[in-house]
């Protein structure tokens, strides 16, 4: 069942098509992430679907029943933004309860409410604190509570950890996680963090200029992306041009065996750096020489130059010290874990 | 609650009241006032409508010629040493902690807020003969005798830099506690002096503000009204103070109304000019 | 070394500042009927007759009340304005927000000569009331300055979660757009008091003839009779001025009101 539609959105800002044409559904219940560099129109899709911004063309539909011209403040949806926006003049448990207050609630059911959620978020007791009293990660599960609090159809999060530093993102990302899956509730993430898209969703949207480079579950993205771009900004690649040619695929460094490539001339190949293997032999089907090895605890990053293409690979930390910079080595650069973009790409 | 633009009439509502009050009781009244002063004046009561130059022509004289400049060169002379201390003043303001800016912010505010007629008076008693600092200063053995410094220039000027000293270092203060502090560290880093660092790097980087503020504080000068009177002599008196004299004491409307719209006419250029300062600051930033 | 050189012009400037306060705070503890410094004789009497003397009471009371009805004005005009200015893309209205500026950047004997000609025009010269407004046109820009101040501070994203949680434009205002621009109405109406509270000129170009404020009685004492009581008003009212700005301070951030970064904002 299709939870959230978007048909045919577009957003122009002037003459600026910030948003171009986009259509995607969320099925009911996942995580989806919009992830792409800054400028790339993910969050005033984001605002679009909240009713903070209207959409110039184009609808959204929650559970069918179309959204476009109910004001934000009917929507029944739960955000939490970039600056958590919390209102400084409130006290923990009445920016919690805000939400309820204003629907009517009772004092002692939004009480009971607020003691709910604080649970939930695993702060208990801090209801009559002020804002300034809590750290950054406090805040942030103030605020996810505070979205929370009416059971909303649809959570809203504009880069909602680009605050923390790098450990309690990686916490709280699990936290998000796990407290969205007890909930059940459809759940849209704003991200330029490609690691914490990867991590928590279901479904990754990857943007660029306005428009959908790729929809998926992440670890597919990763694996079989749609276009160079998708390949590029999802980790590391190297992304080698090469051409058709004898037992593979031609670049400059070599062949890659077994690799075919039907466009002839100006294709590119996209090659994980972990599915690069750095062999100290100096005969292959590609020779490179080490230009720089970058040790990073538990992998080693071998930055490579074949033939004038630079690649990176990775490898285990035991095996970086036959690797000196200078020296000849060859790669094995499997033709299965290859990605080819005919032409268009290049 | 999106920022848009009013729609319904009533959307205009919030502006109504605002704009209606300051319609009929200021630019009305700045209207009679232009009004005014092409009208005739009538011995012993107030005016009657006419169209004549002829309070204007009254500036011709070589005695408004005089005033006119007198003002205009004390105005600029407040405003040069006012921006000479309360430059380097609310630098050192912003580099304080918090807590002792809060206080001598106070202090400023309650200086700012003193009446003219105050600072008058109490001025005019410290540069007395009987009461004043020379008392002090016999008494410290500085002087023989203890000696009278007002009315004079140097009285007038005191007053005025009292006066416009605390709002100076207010319209100074946001552009420098704004100031990058990192600007000067870096400037420490590369060997200058913290004195040389300020005057190469700080100074320069506020030109425009310094500029505007000038000019600001020029126009406050210009309209101080009784500190001339109480403590200079007739030959130190401003427009400022004509425009009373003529007003209150000579029942003169018309031409204190000419004086006033010449004032205006001053001020604006002025303020144009310093509007004109900022506006090339914000776009350059 | 610098630290020295620094605190001396600190100190030297609290002494430049102080030095006429200290004159009259002294003048006012004469003991006779003069305006002599040092004082001859200690005396207390000078400071409780602004409060005993029948005239300096009436003209405290007049004071007082004008400063109080004057900023309030001022606030009923500035608090629409700034709200409209910061709700709404109509740049026409900076037009009104320039003119609700200017009385205060022009030099004060305009705005009292303005007022003048048109109480003198209407016919209700010399009516205590017509002070009242005036001050209100007048001291319009102080709580303008303020209260814009408090709209610019709201952050825009705290307006939009209050919608995604369901509230409309109403119980945005009650809920979060006054308490958070309450502290700044409230200094924008004390800088406006305080200041109504020492205006000299408009007073006395508009009532200068039948209601004495404070700042006119002191004129006219120092043209027609010393008397240590305008001293000790004086002080007094100096007082006020910083218990007001004291509060200010206390319950609000004074160094952001006037124009500084908040507390901990640092970029």
């Amino acid at each position: 069942m299709s939870g959230l539609q978007l048909v045919d959105i577009h957003k122009r800002f002037g003459s600026v098509a910030a948003v171009d044409n986009i259509s995607l559904s969320v099925d009911e219940g996942t995580f989806v992430c919009l992830l792409g560099p800054s400028g790339c129109g993910k969050t005033t899709l984001l605002r679009m679907i909240a009713g903070l911004e209207d959409p110039t063309s184009g609808n959204i539909l929650l559970q069918g029943r179309r959204l476009n011209d109910t004001p934000a403040h009917l929507r029944n949806l739960g955000m939490v933004f970039q600056s958590l926006a919390l209102f400084p003049h409130l006290s923990v448990g009445e920016n919690i309860a805000y939400p309820l207050r204003i629907r009517g609630k009772s004092k002692a059911a939004c009480g009971e409410r607020v003691r709910e959620l604080l649970d939930m978020v695993q702060l208990p007791g801090v209801a009559d604190r002020t804002i300034t009293q809590l750290s950054g990660g406090q805040r942030q599960r103030i605020a996810i509570a505070r979205a929370l609090a009416v059971s909303p159809q649809l959570f809203l999060l504009d880069e909602p950890l680009s605050a923390l530093d790098a450990k309690l993102r990686e916490a709280m990302q699990v936290e998000l996680r796990q407290l969205q899956q007890r909930l059940g509730i459809t759940t849209i993430v704003v991200t330029h963090d490609q690691r914490e898209a990867m991590t928590m969703s279901d479904q990754i949207v990857v943007m660029s200029n306005g428009k959908v480079e790729q929809m998926g579950a992440p670890i597919e993205a990763y694996r079989r992306p749609a276009t160079p771009f998708v390949a590029d900004f999802l980790g590391q690649a190297n992304l080698i041009k090469v051409a058709a040619g004898e037992g593979g695929a031609r670049f400059s460094g070599g062949t890659i065996p077994g690799l075919d490539v039907a466009g002839g001339e100006g294709a590119l190949v996209s090659i994980r750096p972990e599915d690069i293997a750095v062999l100290p032999s100096e005969t292959g089907p590609v020779k490179a020489s080490v230009v720089f090895v970058r040790e990073m605890g538990a992998i080693v990053e071998i930055y490579l130059d074949a033939g004038g293409e630079r690649i990176v690979a990775h490898a285990a930390p035991k095996t970086h010290g036959d690797f000196k910079v200078g020296s000849t080595v060859s790669l094995s650069m499997p033709a299965e874990a290859c990605v080819v973009f005919d032409g268009a790409g290049a | 609650m999106r920022r848009s633009p009013p729609q319904k009439l009533t959307d205009y509502l919030p502006i109504a009241f605002p704009a209606a009050m300051l319609g009929l009781f200021f630019v009305v009244p700045f209207a009679i006032m232009v009004a005014v002063s092409v009208f005739k004046r009538v011995p012993g009561g107030f005016y009657e409508p006419a169209f004549t130059l002829a309070n204007y022509a009254r500036f011709l004289s070589p005695f408004f010629g005089e005033v006119l400049v007198f003002s205009l060169f004390l105005a600029a002379f407040v405003s040069a040493i006012c921006l000479l201390i309360g430059v380097p003043f609310t630098y050192l303001l912003t580099r304080l902690r918090r807590g002792n800016q809060v206080v001598w912010l106070i202090a400023l505010l309650g200086v700012l807020s003193l009446s003219e007629v105050i600072i008058g008076f109490s001025w005019s008693t410290l540069l007395s003969r009987t009461a004043g600092l020379s008392n002090l200063f016999v008494w410290l053995g500085l002087m023989d005798r203890p000696q009278s410094w007002t009315p004079s220039f140097g009285a007038v000027l005191t007053g005025l830099v009292y006066q416009a000293f605390p709002y100076t270092v207010l319209v100074l203060y946001p552009a420098f506690s704004r100031l990058d502090p990192s600007l000067m560290e870096a400037a420490r880093t590369l060997g200058s002096s913290p004195i040389r660092a300020f005057l190469n790097v700080v100074l320069p980087a506020m030109r425009t503000t310094l500029l505007a503020t000038s000019i600001i504080v020029f126009i406050f000068a210009l309209g101080a009204y009784l500190l001339p009177q109480i403590l200079g002599r007739p030959q130190h008196w401003t427009l400022s103070v004509l425009v009373t004299d003529q007003a209150i004491y000579q029942s003169n409307m018309p031409f204190a109304a000419a004086m006033a719209v010449f004032l205006v006419m001053a001020s604006l250029a002025l303020v144009g000019l310093s509007v004109a300062i900022s506006g090339r600051k914000g776009a350059g930033q | 070394m610098t630290t020295v050189l620094t605190r001396s012009f600190f100190g030297l400037m609290a002494l430049f500042l102080a030095m006429p306060i200290i004159v009259i705070a002294g003048v006012a503890l004469n003991e006779k009927k003069t305006l002599a410094f040092p004082p001859q004789g200690l005396s207390a009497d000078w400071y409780l007759s602004v409060f005993t003397d029948e005239g300096w009471r009436s003209a405290l009371m007049n004071s007082v009340l004008v400063a109080a009805v004057a900023a309030a004005i001022s606030v009923a005009i500035a608090l629409p304005l700034a709200w409209f200015l910061w709700r709404r893309v109509a740049p026409w209205a900076r037009l009104v927000e320039v003119i609700g500026f200017s009385p205060f950047i022009l030099p004060p004997v305009i705005t009292a000569l303005g007022a003048l000609s048109f109480w003198a025009t209407t016919g209700f010269y010399g009516q205590p009331w017509t002070v009242v407004i005036s001050h209100g046109i007048f001291f319009v820009s102080l709580p303008l300055v303020t209260i814009t101040l408090g709209f610019a501070t709201i952050d825009r994203e705290i307006i939009e979660a209050g919608m995604t949680m369901g509230a409309d434009d109403k119980t945005l205002l009650k809920t979060v757009i006054f308490p958070l621009i309450r502290p700044y109405v409230i200094s924008g109406f004390a800088f406006a008091f305080v200041l109504s509270l020492n205006e000299y000129i408009v007073a006395y170009m508009t009532v200068g003839f039948t209601l004495e404020t404070i700042p006119i009685k002191v004129f006219n004492a120092l043209r027609y009779g010393y008397t240590p009581t305008m001293a000790a008003v004086s002080v007094f009212f100096i007082l006020v001025a910083i218990a007001v700005f004291g509060l200010v301070a206390r319950f609000g951030d004074l160094p952001k009101l006037l124009g500084a970064w908040s507390e901990g904002e640092k970029d």
